[in-house]
C-alpha cells in the first residue's frame, strides 16, 4: 500500500496569524535566530491500489475539491516508504 | 413566508434563529437536516452559526460537501434570498457562493464581544430596511472571522457593491482600531453579485428583541419579509 503525505500550509503573502504568535513564543523561550515559523497541517493517506502518478493525481483532485482551500492555502505531496 | 433554517452536525444557533423567524417575525419556519436534498416551498434559507462538523478540516469545509449544500446552491442560483450567519458565512466562502476565506483571528483567540457595524449597501433582501451609512450594534462569537481576499477580488468586492457591513467604532469610523480580528477591510458581511446571497460573522438573530437589550438584528429578518412580500 501507498502512503502519501499532504502538507498543507497559508499561500506566500496569506498572513499565517499561528506563525506568528509561535515565533513570538519562541523568541520569548531564547530562540531568537529563528527567522520566521509557519504553522500547517499533515494530512495522511495510505491508498489500496495505484501508481504514484494516479495516486498524485487523485490527491489534486481531493485538494481541489476539500482538502485545501485555494483561495489561501497551497499544498506539497510527498510518498512515505 | 416560510424559511428554512439549515441544521448541521454542530450548529448551535438553529434554534435562536428559528425562534426569531417563528415568534418575533411572526412567520413559518422549519429546520431542514444536513442529509436533506430538497428546499422545494421555502422562501428564504438561513445557514446558523455552530460549528459545523466540529470545524474539521478547516471551517465549513466538511459542510461544503454535505447533501443539502447541493439545494442551497441551487436555491441561491435561482435568486432565492440565503444568509449565512457566523459558520453560516464559513460555509458560504467554502462552498464558493460568495468569494474569499476565512482565517484565524488575529489575536488568535475567540472573539466573544457587542461590536458596532457600519451597513453599506441596502441592496440584499436582508438590508432593504437599513439605508447605507446606517449603524447597528450586534454580538460575534468566532474564532475565524478574518475575512481574507486577494487585490483582484477585494477590488471585484467594491467595484460590485458587495461590501455590506463593516466593523466601525462608536463614531462609525472605519480604523484599524475598530477591526476586531483583522479582517481585509474591517469587513464583517458580503453578498454575492446578485445581492441574493448575504454572508456575515455578527449574529442578527441574537439581537432582535428588546427584552434582550438589543434588537438592532430583527431589521435585517423585518427586511428579508418585507422583500419577500414586494
Amino acid at each position: 500500500m501507498k502512503k502519501a503525505r499532504v502538507i498543507v500550509g497559508n499561500k506566500k503573502g496569506v498572513f499565517d496569524p499561528e506563525g506568528k504568535v509561535v515565533h513570538s513564543g519562541l523568541a520569548r523561550l531564547g530562540y531568537d535566530q529563528v527567522a520566521e515559523v509557519k504553522v500547517g497541517k499533515v494530512i495522511d493517506l495510505q491508498f489500496e491500489s495505484g501508481t504514484e502518478d494516479e495516486i498524485r493525481e487523485r490527491i489534486d483532485k481531493m485538494c481541489a475539491q476539500f482538502l485545501v482551500n485555494p483561495v489561501i492555502e497551497d499544498y506539497t505531496v510527498e510518498f512515505l516508504d | 413566508m416560510k424559511f428554512a433554517v439549515v441544521v448541521f452536525p454542530g450548529s448551535n444557533c438553529d434554534r435562536d434563529c428559528h425562534h426569531v423567524v417563528s415568534h418575533v417575525l411572526g412567520q413559518e419556519a422549519d429546520y431542514v437536516w444536513h442529509q436533506d436534498t430538497d428546499l422545494n416551498g421555502f422562501d428564504a434559507v438561513v445557514l446558523p452559526g455552530g460549528f459545523s462538523y466540529g470545524d474539521y478540516l478547516r471551517a465549513g469545509a466538511v459542510a461544503k460537501i454535505s447533501p443539502v449544500m447541493e439545494a442551497v446552491a441551487k436555491f441561491a442560483n435561482a435568486g432565492g434570498p440565503v444568509i449565512g450567519i457566523c459558520n453560516g458565512f464559513q460555509i458560504l466562502l467554502e462552498t464558493g457562493l460568495l468569494p474569499g476565506a476565512m482565517q484565524r483571528n488575529n489575536s488568535l483567540r475567540f472573539m466573544c464581544k457587542t461590536v458596532d457595524l457600519v451597513c453599506r449597501t441596502e441592496r440584499t433582501p436582508f438590508t432593504g430596511e437599513l439605508s447605507a451609512g446606517s449603524r447597528l450594534r450586534l454580538p460575534i462569537a468566532n474564532a475565524e472571522g478574518n475575512y481574507t481576499i486577494d487585490d483582484d477580488g477585494f477590488a471585484a468586492l467594491k467595484d460590485n457593491d458587495q461590501i455590506v457591513f463593516q466593523y466601525c467604532d462608536a463614531q462609525g469610523e472605519v480604523s484599524d482600531a475598530s477591526n476586531p480580528n483583522g479582517s481585509r477591510a474591517n469587513i464583517a458581511g458580503i453578498c454575492n453579485v446578485r445581492g441574493n446571497v448575504l454572508g456575515m460573522m455578527p449574529h442578527p438573530e441574537r439581537a432582535a428583541e428588546s427584552v434582550l437589550g438589543n434588537d438592532d438584528g430583527l431589521a435585517l429578518f423585518t427586511s428579508a419579509l418585507e422583500h419577500l412580500n414586494r
